[in-house]
């Protein structure tokens, strides 16, 4: 029963919440507290999947499954010569974006059963918000090209009518517009790059498109769509800008998952550098470029974080300077992998920036989900109209704090373990990248200790709330990814040597990737 | 020459649409444009698919003297079309029940007066 389990774990991984989020509208016809305990359990079956599967793939190595074969392990059918079929495969990486993206999505669940409880139309929120579960794993897994574009659809429609989904306001009708038409012109990039390679190559699946990969003039030009697509995606200064307006109207659980879902991105952005194209891009270039990407976003982010008024906007202009940590990290893994000294400083920076990915959702979920609680009790998102907060809301505060200190980077949180990885692995490259980031580092300290001062600090105001901490289930909500942050900042060794460095170790080592796929014929 | 005539087709279709998307204020006219640009994408992935003096894939027994490398066309562009027309009509619907939403509440279409968001 386990051995099945685990060898169609990556399928399944799949169809549960596939299912599961188009079963939900029906037994929502039932009642709404049988909606959400099956919504909750579809979650939970999930989030112990996907445990049992990261595990056999970092105790055992990768997982390959395709899909509808009698042996689902191989991946070339016995009449063909070529891998035709649906392939679906988890690595190191695959593995750790999964156990990212849904435990997320659990705590913002537990989260919304609270949240959402005073919105119509529930129903279709779980149902969206197990759709988008699908999209980010899809994209996590998938080995072929296509199916990387039709998940990255699943999650925008998903995202995108999630982020509308207080359509009385015309505000959150109005980002939700700039995200979806922003990604889906993202979405038929990547389509048309899908369609560069398959028109020279005749072949959709990466490993064995990687074997055969000759960096033509159109290979490069198929690249430069697919870098701008997934950086638009992942919220990459200069293409940020529908980021702070889709993060800041969503519902607060929702803008944690949105975190999660630019992550995906990101993801496919590394898995198309480092596994599709690897060694016969022009390393020096691309990394210099995506270096260039963090930098932008990390500095324009965190100074444009510095004015905002509105705390999930602030928040939101923090998540894409966050990002900019993640592509200098792996950025500077890319530039250094053909080097000699690649070994020493190139794979402890992409640790860092590897690492940094789940702190980031660990903790900037936190902090959206702490917004979101002062949001339900306050109902004003401005700052300049809060505070007093700790005297009612304690376990919030307490909440705040540790995922502010979290993100600015103060030991013995997560946040300092994975910083001071890129910082001490990017000064190979110049020591300005090292001095950025550390800048802006102290920069986020800044900024957050203006937003506990404006909105928790101070003496009790009136009109803050009814004086009462928020319903139990968000407390959980919160609670559980604060549990993450802190037993990530406690045990960052025990983490990076095994969960990090496979992951990075998955990337960075092509070879293994095409093998895997059944390339190389 | 004649052959590339579709190639030209699907950047000029692409070109139009991304310029749509690009300078035009009114939301419908931005949905137009993404639709222009699917269609360019999508007329680009047919183009790929044919192949001269190839048979389509329909018979589960070959006409003699039909080898299959090279005499059946493998049906993956067409498949791929097919996908992403589906997925182009959800965009397409889910952005056009945007734009109804906006104008119920800023009673526009112009995107110069929809910033709530920019304040």
């Amino acid at each position: 029963m386990m051995d099945w389990l685990l060898t169609h774990a990556p399928a399944l991984l799949i169809a549960l919440p596939l299912l599961g989020a188009f079963l939900t509208p029906l037994i929502d016809r039932i009642s709404g507290k049988a909606r959400s305990a099956f919504v909750l359990v579809v979650l939970a079956a999930t989030q112990l999947l996907m445990m049992a599967l990261a595990w056999d793939v970092f105790t055992q190595g990768a997982h390959i499954y395709t899909m509808g074969a009698a042996d689902p392990t191989a991946t070339v059918p016995a009449q063909a010569a070529v891998p035709v079929r649906i392939v679906l495969q988890v690595d190191g990486m695959g593995a750790f974006m999964g156990l990212i993206s849904v435990t997320v999505s659990l705590a913002a669940a537990v989260y919304s059963l609270a949240f959402m409880h005073r919105e119509s139309g529930q129903g279709r929120f779980y149902t969206l918000l197990l759709l988008m579960v699908v999209g980010m794993l899809g994209m996590e897994f998938t080995g072929d090209l296509f199916n990387l574009f039709v998940f990255l659809e699943v999650l925008s429609i998903a995202s995108a009518a999630l982020i509308a989904f207080r359509f009385y306001h015309g505000d959150a009708v109005e980002g939700a517009f700039k995200y979806i038409v922003i990604s889906s012109l993202g979405a038929l990039m990547v389509l048309l790059a899908v369609a560069l390679l398959y028109g020279q190559y005749n072949l959709l699946n990466m490993g064995a498109l990687a074997s055969v990969l000759e960096y033509t003039y159109l290979d490069k030009v198929a690249l430069g769509l697919l870098i701008a697509a997934f950086a638009m995606k992942c919220g990459a200064v200069p293409m940020h800008m529908w980021t702070p307006d889709a993060y800041t109207v969503a519902p607060a659980s929702i803008t944690a998952m949105l975190v999660a879902a630019s992550q995906a991105s990101l993801y496919a952005l590394f898995r198309i550098c480092f596994s599709l194209y690897g060694f016969t891009l022009d390393l020096t270039t691309v990394g210099i470029i995506i270096i260039a990407l963090g930098l932008l976003s990390m500095f324009i982010g965190v100074t444009m974080a510095l004015p905002q008024k509105d705390i999930k906007r602030l928040m939101s202009y923090h998540a894409i300077s966050q990002t900019g940590y993640m592509l200098l990290g792996v950025g500077v893994g890319l530039y250094l992998l053909a080097h000699a000294d690649f070994d020493t400083y190139g794979i402890r920076a992409m640790e860092g920036g590897i690492f940094h990915i789940i702190n980031h959702a660990l903790y900037k979920g936190l902090l959206f989900l702490t917004a979101g609680a002062i949001f339900y009790k306050v109902g004003t998102r401005n700052l300049d109209e809060m505070g007093g907060l700790a005297h009612s809301m304690k376990y919030t505060t307490v909440f705040f704090i540790i995922g502010a200190l979290a993100i600015a980077g103060i030991p013995p949180l997560n946040g300092f373990a994975s910083k001071l990885l890129i910082y001490e692995s990017a000064y190979r490259v110049s020591p300005i990248l090292s001095i950025v980031a550390m800048l802006v580092s102290i920069l986020t300290l800044a900024s957050f200790v203006k937003v506990f001062h404006s909105a928790f600090m101070g003496p009790r105001l009136e009109g803050m709330g009814d004086g009462r901490e928020v319903p139990r289930s968000m407390l959980v909500g919160m609670g559980l990814l604060t549990a993450g942050i802190i037993l990530f900042g406690l045990f960052p060794d025990w983490v990076v040597s095994n969960l990090v460095h496979p992951a990075a170790q998955a990337l960075a080592d092509q070879a293994a990737y095409i093998a895997a796929l059944g390339g190389g014929v | 020459m004649i052959n590339n005539v579709p190639f030209f087709a699907v950047m000029l279709l692409i070109a139009i649409g991304l310029y749509t998307i690009l300078f035009k204020r009114n939301l419908i006219k931005i949905a137009m444009g993404i639709v222009i640009v699917e269609a360019g994408v999508n007329l680009f992935l047919i183009t790929l698919g044919y192949r001269e003096g190839g048979l389509a894939p329909i018979y589960t027994h070959l006409p003699s003297g039909v080898e299959i490398p090279g005499g059946l066309v493998l049906p993956v562009p067409q498949a791929l079309t097919l996908t992403s027309i589906v997925i182009g009509v959800a965009i397409l619907a889910l952005i056009l029940s945007f734009v109804v939403r906006i104008y119920r509440h800023y009673e526009t279409l112009d995107s110069r007066n929809i910033r709530r968001l920019k304040e």
